[in-house]
């Protein structure tokens, strides 16, 4: 069925890798990564293909270094936009020689591009926020006319989240909300104990309606069970059984130190580079080939792919390496890019785009901020607060009722995200009040600081935006990037169902604080296009590629599958086809899982 | 474009300070970046002397490591006495200086940044100005000043100052120099633990708050997982 070899795989050379593979898999990130894990441990021979570096985060992340190890106090440069210990590597709001432009000089209409350069992409650096789509959010249109609607329904994905949560480990809990789905007994680990403004911001949330739960997060509050979990996610299939089970015993449980965000050493939480290709690279059917940008999806005449051109970007040499099946992985708006890029008789707009709707529909989360002083959270006696390194509760959206009533003003809703306690200093000074404007300095201003530490509160609201005809991208008429390549251009819109929300999010953040007898420093925005981050800020890239019923409104099916080139499949966020306020990492492991499965099936009865 | 950290440098080293900063501070004026968002595709990110998109994560680093500091002797010696004034000695933990806070001062208003850049314009100015008016009324460096009077010249910066009047600039300088130290000096092992910042160590469990805290807070009933 799949090609035979006994030859161990791994990392390879464009002279060292194989003629051909089973499939070729474009990105190592979360999408590349699910991918290539389900179809090695299934059997299939893969070739990844990554444009960053190499990345093991056993060597190189920086567990223990406090802030003052690095330069500026390891505050954000374009360099490093998240923080000089922050995981990305190569990468950022820009990538040398890679560039990307936007048609509007108007900044409200641009969009942000975040990119990484490095084997597990994204993955390294994200949140680990692990949330379900809801029912609601795969039939948005059915529910408010607004958008599309999925052409899968919740439970389509629900055993891939299922099975994704089983292998990454997910900690949280079960809440029984609306919309906010309950995960099956044995899939989640147990949720880190609040911290002590968690519990205070959960306790006065309830005076304002707003509930406060464990988040879901993508980290070991324990061992993975080794000897269940393997024959669940892999029934009759004991080599791959054997290897996960060996593999889950070499990830430890959370120390409880050190933000995520760097990376972990320790394999306690996901990353593609921590969970997927371990595995995926011990089946010996995984070869992965670093430091390539695909550039073209070439197809036969007969109008299948026949594999991928790339280019070697340490010589700028182009090689092509074949397969029976590709997958596209790169990013929603990366594979809209190589798609539009791979012209042909057949596809003369650009592969799989007979729609015209290859880079239409490009998505990101709605985000505002708002920040407040607690008074009852001064003066804390000494405690550790590290914890899960990043959230351990949040708010789902709760107003669901408000909005079907058509009371809010705007038709999709939002989840909140909250920071609070004594983190570690870094290049923020501390907060003192300065009373009446007057910089303070000397004893006074150490006793100040002491007094003040950790009792700041930090909400970030992460809302839905819906579809629209204004937020797209294409080929660039012009520019190309280092090796000639064309690059995109992107068209951005705010519709006044975003700008509503964040205005909400404001005031009922200025609410939250009241509620817990704190401070806020300003008011909150009546117009909410003036809070509102800029698109793309959030890093929840989606849409571009979108799935559909119908072949002319849409650029996949339902199996992620191109309608026009059909050995050609999307396992990134572009198959999105509306983007709930959920974070959508966990939903794009689930799509690429069932997408990885669908590929076995379609190989087995040799239709691809 | 010039770089007024590459050019302003080896100036700053042989030619009279003053005129120094001055020059410095016209070349930096036309060189912030325009495009701090990194959104246009022409701009390549950081300007030339960063440390990069792939740094050695592991690796110590001391300020002059990835960009040549500014600060001439006698500019360093006041800016380490400026830092005592803002954060000094108590029986809990020492002043800025002695934690090297002047030299990560230095390193900030060095770095090849656009928000830095920005800042060493406020500092530069700013030192420039507690320069002038030490030697003026004291008739030394700040550095040699007395204790009363470095004292009596922070406390006329100290207050929020009216917009346009003679001490706008000098109290908008005070507090972004005292905001650096404090960054600087709490972000130190020994600043870390005067906080009270007691994480950053492997732990077997985490246990949340103190049970005491909680009860003291009335969150008890909160307390469901």
């Amino acid at each position: 069925m799949f090609r035979g070899s006994d030859t161990k795989m791994a990392f390879v050379t464009p002279s060292t890798a194989a003629e051909s593979y089973d499939v070729i898999v474009v990105g190592s990130g979360a999408a590349g990564g699910q991918a290539a894990y389900t179809l090695t441990m299934e059997g299939a021979k893969v070739l990844m293909i990554e444009a960053g570096r190499n990345y093991d985060p056993r060597t190189e992340t920086p567990m223990f270094q406090t802030n003052n190890m690095a330069p500026l106090r390891a505050t954000a440069t374009p360099d490093k936009p998240y923080g000089y210990y922050d995981a990305t590597v190569g990468g950022g709001w820009d990538v040398p020689g890679e560039p990307y432009t936007n048609a509007s000089d108007e900044e409200s209409r641009q969009f942000m591009w975040y990119r990484a350069r490095m084997l597990g992409g994204r993955t390294n650096h994200w949140a680990r926020h692990a949330l379900r789509n809801g029912p609601y959010d795969f039939k948005p249109k059915s529910r408010d006319g607004l958008g599309f609607d999925w052409p899968i329904s919740y439970q389509d994905v629900a055993p891939y989240y299922d099975k994704v949560e089983m292998l990454i480990g997910v900690y949280g809990t079960n809440d029984g909300l609306e919309n906010t789905p309950d995960s099956p007994e044995g899939c989640l680990l147990p949720p880190p104990r609040a911290r002590i403004g968690e519990l205070l911001a959960r306790q006065r949330g309830r005076r304002i309606g707003v509930p406060v739960i464990p988040i879901r997060r993508a980290v070991l509050t324990r061992p993975l069970d080794h000897q269940s979990i393997p024959p669940k996610l892999h029934p009759g299939n004991p080599k791959a059984q054997r290897i996960l089970a060996e593999d889950m015993q070499n990830r430890a449980a959370c120390f409880w130190a050190t933000s995520c965000g760097r990376g972990c050493a320790i394999r306690a939480n996901y990353q593609s580079t921590t969970v997927h290709l371990p595995p995926a690279l011990a089946t010996g059917n995984l070869d992965i080939l670093v430091g390539a940008m695909v550039r073209e999806v070439p197809l036969d005449t007969a109008g299948r792919a026949t594999g991928v051109v790339y280019i070697d970007k340490a010589t700028g040499s182009e090689h092509r390496a074949g397969a029976r099946v590709v997958v596209l992985a790169g990013s929603a708006c990366e594979t809209v890019r190589l798609m539009l890029n791979s012209k042909s008789n057949r596809c003369p707009s650009g592969l799989g785009n007979s729609s015209g709707l290859v880079g239409k529909y490009i998505m990101d989360t709605v985000g505002a901020g708002w920040g407040g002083q607690i008074p009852l959270l001064e003066d804390l006696p000494l405690h550790n607060e590290d914890g899960a390194g990043g959230l351990h509760v949040y708010s789902p959206w709760w107003l669901y009722k408000e909005q079907r009533a058509g009371k809010l003003g705007f038709a999709r809703g939002y989840h909140v995200e909250f920071g609070t306690g004594r983190g570690m200093p870094g290049a923020n000074a501390p907060y003192v009040p300065d009373e009446g404007g007057r910089t303070r300095f000397g004893a006074g201003l150490k006793e100040d600081a002491r007094r003040y530490y950790g009792s700041q509160i930090f909400f970030s609201g992460r809302g839905e935006m819906i579809p629209n005809d204004d937020s797209y991208c294409e080929i660039d008429p012009k520019a190309v990037d280092r090796w000639g390549v064309p690059v995109l251009r992107f068209h951005w819109k705010w519709s006044e169902h975003e700008t509503r929300q964040a205005a909400h999010m404001q005031r009922t953040f200025a609410d939250w604080v009241e509620a817990m007898g704190g401070v806020n420093h300003r008011k909150p925005a009546d117009d909410g296009s003036k809070v509102i981050e800029p698109g793309g800020k959030v890093i929840h890239e989606v849409g571009g590629t979108i799935m559909g019923a119908e072949a002319s409104r849409s650029v996949t099916n339902s199996w992620s599958q191109t309608w026009d080139v059909r050995n050609v499949y999307v396992a990134d966020g572009g198959v999105f086809a509306s983007n709930a306020d959920k974070n959508p990492t966990l939903t794009i492991m689930a799509l690429a899982w069932r997408t990885a499965d669908r590929i076995l099936d379609e190989m087995r009865r040799g239709n691809v | 474009m010039s770089d007024p950290r590459s050019s302003g440098r080896p100036l700053a080293a042989r030619m009279d300070r003053r005129l120094a900063i001055k020059w410095m501070l016209a070349a930096s004026a036309g060189a912030l970046l325009a495009d701090p968002l990194g959104l246009s595709a022409a701009a390549p990110g950081a300007g030339p002397g960063g440390y990069g998109k792939d740094p050695d994560l592991l690796k110590e680093h001391k300020p002059g490591d990835y960009w040549p500091l500014t600060f001439s002797e006698g500019v360093r010696r006041d800016v380490a006495a400026l830092c005592d004034i803002a954060i000094p000695a108590d029986d809990r933990s020492p002043s800025a200086s002695s934690l090297g806070v002047h030299d990560f001062i230095d390193e900030w208003v060095s770095a090849p940044y656009a928000a830095q850049a920005k800042d060493r314009k406020v500092i530069l100015e700013g030192l420039a100005w507690v320069d002038a008016q030490s030697r003026k009324r004291f008739g030394s460096a700040f550095s040699d000043a007395t204790s009363e009077q470095r004292l009596s010249l922070c406390g006329e910066m100290a207050p929020a100052a009216p917009a346009g009047s003679e001490l706008e600039d000098p109290s908008r300088f005070f507090r972004r120099f005292r905001n650096l130290t404090m960054a600087g000096f709490f972000s130190t092992p020994a600043g870390m633990k005067d906080l009270g910042y007691v994480g950053n160590v492997p732990l077997p469990r985490f246990e949340g708050p103190p049970a005491d805290l909680v009860e003291k807070l009335g969150l008890t009933g909160e307390v469901t997982w």
